[in-house]
């Protein structure tokens, strides 16, 4: 288990005083499962309800309460497993996982300690790069999210809201597969992913429904693993990689320095750029294990794992293949654009029956730029599928220039509208006819006789030309019209 | 009005139907002799109002002719139960002022049956113990005595209220729980009928936890006729309950005075523990010549990993209820003494709100699962009880209908008498009973004779899983060649 899986990568080595250090990772990431009710109770799990306004009795541990399986959470995790390539295991079971906190009212928290419901599975991760790295699964477990503690609100006593409490998670534990906090980040992105597409966890970050505990420790390259410090709770992409670098600076200063490194609970506190020690091995609890005797086994169907196989959409990688040999697009172009499921499903809607580069341009460049830039998603997208489809129709049909095509994007971004439509009411239609163009390329000429001296000695002045004559007619000229007569007529 | 009270239910539902007297008026006789008797301690809580409307609820059905199987029964609650809107602390102060809003499966399948609640019975803390002795309301008084004696005796335990508020007549019957033989060591040393179904046949929805995997409800009642009705009525299957079986429930009644010719009973060599009284071995060999005279084959059988049963269980059931009880933290209900800050709150508050009994469980189950003794314990004990079950497997295999055996291995003692013995002399009163929890079958305890000194003792049944109509069966062949005891009424 302590082999080294990967070949240390000297683009990926961090290089201390005394050396280069190899980072090694690896990821627990809970997943909120999206589902109605909780995982061993009937009450709701919206969020953003009035505190413990979605508590029952079996959630608020009350005296003779029981658990009874929600079934739906277990198809959910099937169905993340299958999306992670991973194996289903038929027989699984609970365990009681036992610590006292005010907001975990029974006094344990139920999970899957020794035989979760999925195996081993892989996910491949794309970074930024082009390069691809697998990263294993290790496991991938149904437990209860706790309540939540609430200190600031009276000076002297804490309050507590049950909303979350008995809320399914799913954890996903990683293998230390990854070498750099950018994988890291493309991990928990990749899988974020591939969590959306299937519908199994809404994956926002914000609201805790996807976070992490990362596990750092650094070695020498070739070297067996160091002793690592997990770094607790960690609940957005950018602070994941922020704790790793951190940590790592950390642990390589300590070995440098010839000290050692403790096993240990960290937190990571980003405002002060630091990860600060939780609690060390010898105060770990001892969390009592033991299967919970109030749930039989979990025993799942092969009949069913097959049914939500069936049912499973296509995945993001088989997606991303699909539009490589099917729309010629680039690997990286391919993963930008089914990085989610609704990205995808857009671009196709434009690149149907059109040059699909083109459309993968436009969608990525102008449309996903955009988007970014003002916050937006896919879903909340104001232009169009149907939009852009006509836009890219008219750039085709040589109606409209490229440049246009910025401009028409613009109008149909902030005002909507058909885009044909919009090009004739707003005459916005590209000049082809050479002699209405000739008229135009005569004047600038006559206007600028020193220029075209200077353009004849140096042809690339041509370009000056260009924008002369665009300018003048409005950006309307077909620019290729353009190049080619101001050629003939300067002569070269 | 003494008449009404040694009525069986079986003969007073008769008189129900019959209009001989209304459920009021019985229910009411009832009310009068708990008065009367509150020197035996059974009740923790008496519940008159709630009784008398619900016996004026009986008697409505029963003049529409429309008694359900426990219309009027006055029925007394064992205070492990929640009960909706009547104050339950499993006898435990941590639970101190408790008011569920909630009824268990149990008690509201007999509620629908028509059964009317006299009130909530003393029971060991959580149901840890033998004599009823750990209840933070002191130990029910067994209305048994030894001949020429007025020395009080413990009615057993956990469910000691139950038992002793059966056998001194104030209530018609008791539900009880069983985790290790706290229905059928209490009816034993009370001169009742104990039942304790298969796990799974009556949900454990809505019943103060003490070990998930063990506990299981039942009835403690005048006679096994009676017996057969209540659980008829008790179980059932439940949803909220995972480990409930969803299975349909048998006429019981109709077992009772079923022929037993033919049948193979059992007689597990093993149960012939050293030290044992004599009249107790010759009680067990009686018991074995009865079932013989009514047509049943006697055989000797070998249930050869029995002397690991107690150990083992001693080793589960803390170790469940050490989770089980971890709710109790003063965070949300029941009592809660404060501290500086919330670690201080749980120390004090389960400190003061566990007794003694329950703190050493509670211990010994928090060792028994820590890091590094899980496997040598826990792990070990788990694979015992495997092999006790299989043990049974195997006798049920090679045909074998029931097995007899003692109930248990002494008649009722004396109030305080075991204060000075070890935890371990106490438990040994279980060392009949443990194995049928650990392997999950259903037992019957029925009074077989009286002690030299003049008290009850019992045999026990055990029966297949679900087989509770042939220890109906095989347990009336005993009850009838016994004879019917009665404490005599002191109080």
């Amino acid at each position: 288990m302590n082999a080294p899986s990967r070949t240390p990568a000297s683009s990926k080595l961090i290089s201390g005083a005394t050396g280069d250090w190899e980072l090694v990772i690896g990821l627990e990431i809970h997943a909120q499962v999206t589902s109605e009710a909780k995982l061993f109770s009937g009450s709701s799990t919206a969020f953003g309800a009035p505190p413990n306004s979605h508590v029952s009795l079996v959630d608020a541990a009350m005296p003779g309460m029981l658990p009874v399986l929600n079934h739906e959470c277990v198809r959910q995790a099937i169905r993340t497993g299958l999306g992670v390539k991973a194996r289903i295991n038929l027989q699984s079971t609970f365990d009681r996982k036992n610590y006292f906190y005010p907001d975990l009212p029974q006094g344990y928290q139920i999970s899957q300690y020794k035989s979760p419901i999925v195996g081993e599975g892989e996910v491949a991760v794309d970074l930024p790069g082009g390069e691809t790295v697998m990263v294993g699964i290790e496991r991938i477990h149904l437990e209860q999210d706790a309540g939540k503690s609430i200190h600031d609100q009276d000076p002297s006593s804490s309050f507590v809201d049950l909303n979350r409490s008995g809320v399914a998670l799913m954890e996903i534990v990683s293998k230390p597969d990854m070498r750099s906090s950018e994988e890291a980040k493309a991990y928990v992105t990749k899988l974020r992913t591939i969590l959306r597409y299937i519908g199994t966890c809404d994956g926002d970050m914000e609201k805790g429904n996807l976070r992490a505990d990362v596990n750092v420790s650094v070695r020498r390259p070739g070297e067996p693993f160091g002793t690592r410090c997990e770094i607790k709770n960690v609940n957005s992409i950018r602070f994941i990689g922020q704790a790793i670098e951190t940590e790592a600076r950390r642990q390589i200063g300590i070995l440098e320095d010839g000290g050692s490194i403790d096993q240990e609970t960290r937190l990571f506190d980003p405002v002060r750029g630091e990860t600060r020690a939780m609690r060390s091995k010898e105060e770990a609890h001892d969390y009592r294990y033991f299967p919970d005797p109030d749930l039989l086994p979990l025993v799942v169907e092969q009949a069913e794992v097959d049914e939500l196989a069936a049912a499973l959409p296509e995945l993001p990688d088989a997606k991303k293949a699909r539009f490589v040999s099917d729309y010629g697009v680039t690997p990286y172009d391919a993963m930008v654009l089914t990085l989610e499921r609704e990205s995808a499903a857009f671009f196709e809607e434009v690149a149907a029956g059109r040059d699909a580069k083109l459309a993968a341009n436009w969608v990525i460049n102008e449309l996903f730029g955009r988007l970014n830039k003002e916050g937006q998603s896919i879903t909340e997208s104001p232009v169009t599928a149907k939009q852009l489809g006509g836009l890219l129709d008219l750039i085709s049909e040589n109606v409209i220039s490229g440049k246009i095509a910025k401009d028409l994007f613009e109008i149909l971004w902030s005002e909507g509208g058909d885009p044909r439509e919009l090009v004739e009411s707003r005459g916005l239609r590209q000049v082809t006819d050479t002699g209405a163009i000739e008229k135009v390329v005569d004047e600038v000429i006559a206007a600028n006789p020193d220029k075209v001296e200077q353009a004849r000695a140096k042809p690339t002045l041509i370009g000056w030309f260009v924008g002369q004559v665009m300018k003048a007619s409005g950006g309307k000229a077909n620019p290729q019209a353009v190049n080619d007569i101001l050629k003939s007529k300067l002569g070269i | 009005m003494t008449d009404l009270l040694d009525l069986t239910f079986a003969e007073a539902r008769a008189a129900l139907i019959r209009k001989d007297f209304s459920a009021v008026e019985l229910t009411r006789a009832y009310l009068t002799a708990m008065e009367q008797a509150r020197t035996l301690n059974a009740y923790v809580l008496e519940t008159p109002e709630v009784a008398v409307a619900r016996a004026e609820e009986s008697d409505q059905r029963l003049a529409k002719g429309e008694a359900g199987a426990l219309e009027g029964m006055p029925l007394g609650v064992k205070d492990l139960f929640c009960t909706e809107g009547v104050r339950t602390t499993a006898c435990s102060r941590i639970l101190d002022g408790f008011v569920p809003p909630y009824e268990s499966h149990v008690t509201e399948r007999m509620r629908k049956a028509g059964a009317v609640m006299l009130g909530k019975l003393n029971n060991d803390e959580f149901a840890m113990g033998s004599s009823n002795e750990t209840s933070c309301f002191g130990a029910p008084i067994n209305p048994w005595r030894r001949k020429g004696s007025d020395a009080q005796l413990v009615a057993g335990g956990s469910s000691g209220g139950s038992a002793a508020a059966v056998a001194g007549r104030i209530c018609l019957g008791a539900t009880a729980t069983d985790t290790g033989g706290s229905i059928r060591q209490p009816a034993a040393f009370t001169g009742t009928v104990g039942v304790k179904p298969t796990y799974g046949r009556c949900s454990r929805w809505g019943i103060v936890a003490f070990a998930s995997s063990l506990d299981q409800a039942g009835p403690i009642a005048r006679d096994v006729r009676d017996a057969a009705i209540m659980l008829g009525a008790m179980a059932g299957f439940d949803p909220r309950d995972s480990t409930s079986v969803d299975r349909e429930v048998p006429d019981y009644e109709a077992a009772v005075g079923r022929s037993v010719k033919g049948l193979r009973i059992g007689i597990p060599r093993e149960y012939r523990v050293d030290g044992m009284p004599a009249e107790i071995e010759a009680l067990w060999t009686r018991g074995a010549e009865q079932l013989k005279a009514a047509g049943a084959e006697i055989v000797e059988i070998s249930l050869p990993h029995t002397k690991y049963a107690l150990p083992a269980y001693y080793i589960v059931a803390p170790a469940e209820a050490s989770s089980n009880l971890a709710r109790y933290d003063g965070v949300r209900y029941g009592l809660r003494v404060p501290g500086r800050d919330v670690t201080e709150m749980y120390e004090n508050t389960r400190a003061q709100g566990f007794g003694a009994e329950v703190r050493r469980r509670v211990m010994i189950g928090a060792y028994v699962l820590s890091a590094g003794y899980y496997d040598a314990y826990y792990v070990r004990a788990q694979k015992v009880r495997t092999l006790i079950k299989r043990d049974f497997e195997t006798v049920f295999a090679d045909g074998v209908d029931a097995i007899l055996t003692p109930a248990t291995p002494s008649a009722a003692f004396g109030v305080g008498e075991m204060s000075n013995a070890s935890p371990v002399e106490m438990y040994l009163n279980d060392v009949f009973t443990v194995t049928v929890n650990m392997a999950g079958l259903p037992g019957i305890s029925v009074p077989a004779g009286l002690s030299a000194e003049g008290l009850p003792l019992a045999l026990q049944l055990i029966g297949r899983p679900f087989d509770e109509e042939t220890l109906f069966a095989t347990g009336a062949v005993i009850e009838d060649a016994a004879g019917r005891f009665s404490a005599e009424r002191w109080w």
